[in-house]
Order: C-alpha cells, then structure tokens, then sequence
C-alpha cells in the first residue's frame, strides 16, 4: 500500500509518508518527529497514533526500544466549565 | 575535537537566533549545543505572545525592535512561522488600572509604539464575545502579536542548517575550560569543542552553565502552567490580558494561556490542578462562552527571573563569555532582537541599541536596576 494513503495520526491527519519525510529531513526523536508534524496532539491526545509512530520509529531507526512521550493531562478532553470554582473568590 | 568560531549552548530561541544573524552576517562557523531536542525547555512550552506594551524603556524599545524581526521573519524565512499582528487588549479592571496605564501608554507613544486606551465599546468591537461588566477599558495595540514556537525554532533551524551551522542535540555540557582568562573549549559527554567565543543561551540551565567557570548569574526558576482547548472557527485574533491572565487563540484554531500562580521558585515542570481552576474561572469570566469549550491539553515551562525582570544580554566578565539569559518569562518574544544584539555583539563588539547596554550582567553588581511592572502569566 501507498504510504501516502497510510494515515498514523487522524487527529492531525498525519500520513506515513509524512513521518518518513520528516525523519529523512533530520527529525528522528520522537519528541521532535511529534512537534513538527503535530502527531498525538489532537482530542485523542496520542492514544492510536504514538503506539504506531512508536513502531514505524524503530524501524526507521533501527532501535528496539523508542522512548515514549511525554503523556499531558487531562486524559481526555474536559470542558473549561467543570474546573470553574463557584461561590469561591477568585 | 573540532574548532568553532562561535559555540552556543542551548537550542531555544536565544541559540537559534544568535547562530541566524551570526550567518546573515558572514559567520557560518557556528555550534549549537542543546542538551534534548531543539525548543525541548521553556521556548516549546511559551505561551505564544509578542508584545510591545512594558513599563520601561528598555523592554519597550527592545521589543518595538523585535517586532520589526518578527515581520522580517515572516516574510524571509522559507518555512512558515505564523507570526500574526492581531494585537494585544489589556483589560483593565478598575480606575486605578486605567490611570496606571494611561501613563504607560504615554510612554509607549513617546517611544513609538501605537498603544491607545480604548472604551468598553470600542473593546466589544474588536472582541465582541468579551464580558465588559467588570472592567473599565483597555489598554490596546494593535501591532502586537504571536507566532508558533515550534515552527519558528524549524524555520530557524532550516535556515542556519543551510548556512553552515552545526547543530548537536542531546549532547550535554559537562566543562568548559579557561586559558589565560578566556574561554577555550567547552566539554560535552560526546566531544571537545574549541571555540573564540561562547555563548550562553541555555534558559533554565544558563545559572548552572555560567556556575562551571564561576560566574554567578542572579537567576531563579519559576514554573508557569498553559493549557490549551481543543481546535474552534477563529474567532479570537488578539491575545487577552487581563489581571495575571492571558490567552489567545493559535492559527491551528486552540485557545492558548495561562495564569499567574504566584508560586515559589521551582524547577519542576510538573503540572496541577489548582492551576486548571483557577484558568478556567478566570478565562470564563471574561468570554463566559468558553465554559463549554473542552480542555485539550496541559504543561508548565519555567521564566527564568531576575531580580529586575529584565533580561541579562551581552558580555560577562570573561570577555569571550557572551550571555543570553533570565528573561523573566519573555524570551520567546525578545528572541529576534536579542539574536541580533549578541551577533553584533561577537562581530563588531558592540548592541546598536543603547538601551541594551543597561542590560549586561553589569547592572547587578552596580546597582543598577530596572524594575518592569507588566509582568503577566
């Protein structure tokens, strides 16, 4: 299969191609490979897409072991509106 | 082992800017070492804003210049930054805010920044979602502005990669030697690297790094939390001050701030819960619609303070040990200016700005002082 048609981050629409591009082009840290393509910071924040960038990393790389990301809460997305504290001063 | 022109530790905005205008200006033997990735410390985690609204000269007129990098920026550099003049509207709160503000616009004015206080009225247009119950005006100007960290350290990075500049990540500095009194070398845990000039760019490490060869910079870590919602239409072009909050929305559609916790100096990077609170009612208060805006994302980053909250730029006491440090939590903004001061520094031996030279490390030990007001986040 095209690897332009293989699509790792659906938050951000990120394609293997892409991350193929993007560690050719010098970016071959997770944690950089991530900030430019945006992979993992869309409303999943990373729950299919980090697994799979995680492997087609040590791939590319070589490595068996690929450090992880650093995970951010909330877990999920959450309304600014359940974190307002009522009847409190500001 | 390997000789340099100019070796600069740390891959944030002060490095990457340094080694741009050192290029632009003939000098492409350049290193850059940072520790984890590029934009890995306070540069990646800043809140995106750009300002020229401060309190003193200094600040003023260094941004006022920064502004005019930030649009050349924009416009010359390959990959795109976002950089966008939506303005900044400081809310003021009460009679007192306002009359405090009026003399500081005074002063932005007279130094050529278009600052006007503006009516709630004239605030509605701008943004019309804001609730003006409990405000009295606002401080406005509309060339200031934000761009995306995270694009600009990659642009920059594009561009002095092309130019000749060697860029080292995760490689660490261990030593760095002496040699009659000026710098010679700087160790890593991978190489030793000569150099003519080195330059200390390292944020939150800069006290530790200037500590190897026993100067004491007056720097202390303070962490400041940002979160971010999930992406909106555009509907907020300016950034949002009021009190000790501030937030915008990114051109990837994300409301982006945060909120002074008044906290103790750190270096943790950890994030809390207390924060989320207090944001949350803070922010709603002021555009109520966002109660039901969901929450994506939080992290914390450090300003890096001085006792003055002004940055300290320029050379030390060993005079091939420049320094790019404590900006107090406006070194992403400052960044362009500051590049080119420390480039100009290291080629000519001198800022072209007058008010950069009361800047230097210098003013701590004489006493000199400069006290910024409009410190937010």
């Amino acid at each position: 299969m095209n690897d332009s048609l293989i699509l790792i981050c659906r938050c951000e629409d990120v394609t293997l191609e892409e991350i193929k591009e993007a560690f050719n082009k010098g970016f071959k840290d997770i944690e950089s490979l991530r900030r430019h393509l945006n992979i993992g910071t869309g409303p999943c924040q990373g729950k299919t897409c980090i697994p799979l960038l995680e492997k087609t990393l040590a791939q590319l790389s070589g490595k068996n072991e690929i450090e992880t990301i650093s995970t951010r809460p909330p877990e999920s997305p959450v309304p600014f509106g359940v974190f307002i504290k009522r009847g409190k001063k500001e | 082992m390997k000789s340099f022109d100019v070796v600069i530790i740390g891959g944030g905005i002060t490095g990457l800017s340094t080694a741009y205008y050192l290029n632009k200006m003939g000098v492409k033997n350049v290193l850059i070492i940072e520790k984890n990735y590029l934009g890995s410390g306070s540069t990646g985690r800043c809140g995106t804003g750009i300002r020229q609204q401060f309190t003193t000269k200094e600040h003023i007129v260094l941004m006022r210049e920064s502004v005019k990098l930030w649009k050349e920026w924009e416009n010359s550099l390959e990959h795109p930054i976002h950089f966008k003049q939506g303005g900044y509207i400081w809310l003021l709160r009460n009679n007192e805010e306002l009359k405090q503000y009026k003399n500081y616009v005074k002063m932005q004015n007279l130094l050529g920044v278009p600052t006007q206080i503006i009516s709630k009225e004239e605030i509605k247009e701008i943004v019309p979602e804001i609730n003006t119950d409990d405000i009295v005006g606002a401080s406005w100007c509309s060339t200031d502005g934000n761009a995306y960290p995270f694009e600009v350290i990659d642009a920059l990075k594009f561009f002095v990669e092309s130019k000749g500049t060697t860029i080292k990540t995760f490689e660490e500095v261990k030593n760095i030697t002496l040699k009659n009194g000026l710098i010679q070398s700087v160790i890593t845990d991978n190489d030793i690297y000569y150099t003519s000039f080195l330059v200390n760019g390292a944020g939150t490490g800069a006290k530790k790094t200037a500590k190897i060869i026993e100067i004491e910079l007056p720097l202390e870590n303070y962490r400041h939390q940002i979160v971010v919602s999930e992406p909106l239409e555009d509907f907020l072009n300016p950034m949002v001050v009021k009190g000790e909050l501030y937030f915008t929305q990114t051109h990837r559609g994300r409301v982006i701030g945060g909120t002074d916790m008044n906290e103790s100096p750190t270096d943790s990077i950890s994030t809390s819960i207390d924060f989320l609170e207090k944001f949350a009612t803070e922010v709603v208060k002021t555009i109520p619609q966002l109660s039901s805006i969901k929450i994506m994302r939080q992290w914390a980053g450090s300003y890096v303070v001085t006792p003055d909250h002004h940055p300290i730029i320029g050379p030390s006491e060993i005079s091939n040990f420049i320094l790019g440090c404590g900006y107090s939590g406006h070194g992403f903004m400052l960044g362009p200016i500051v590049g080119k001061l420390l480039a100009s520094y290291i080629i000519d031996g001198k800022m072209f700005l007058p008010e950069a030279d009361n800047l230097t490390i210098k003013r701590f030990k004489e006493g000199k002082l400069i006290q910024e007001k409009a410190v937010i986040g």
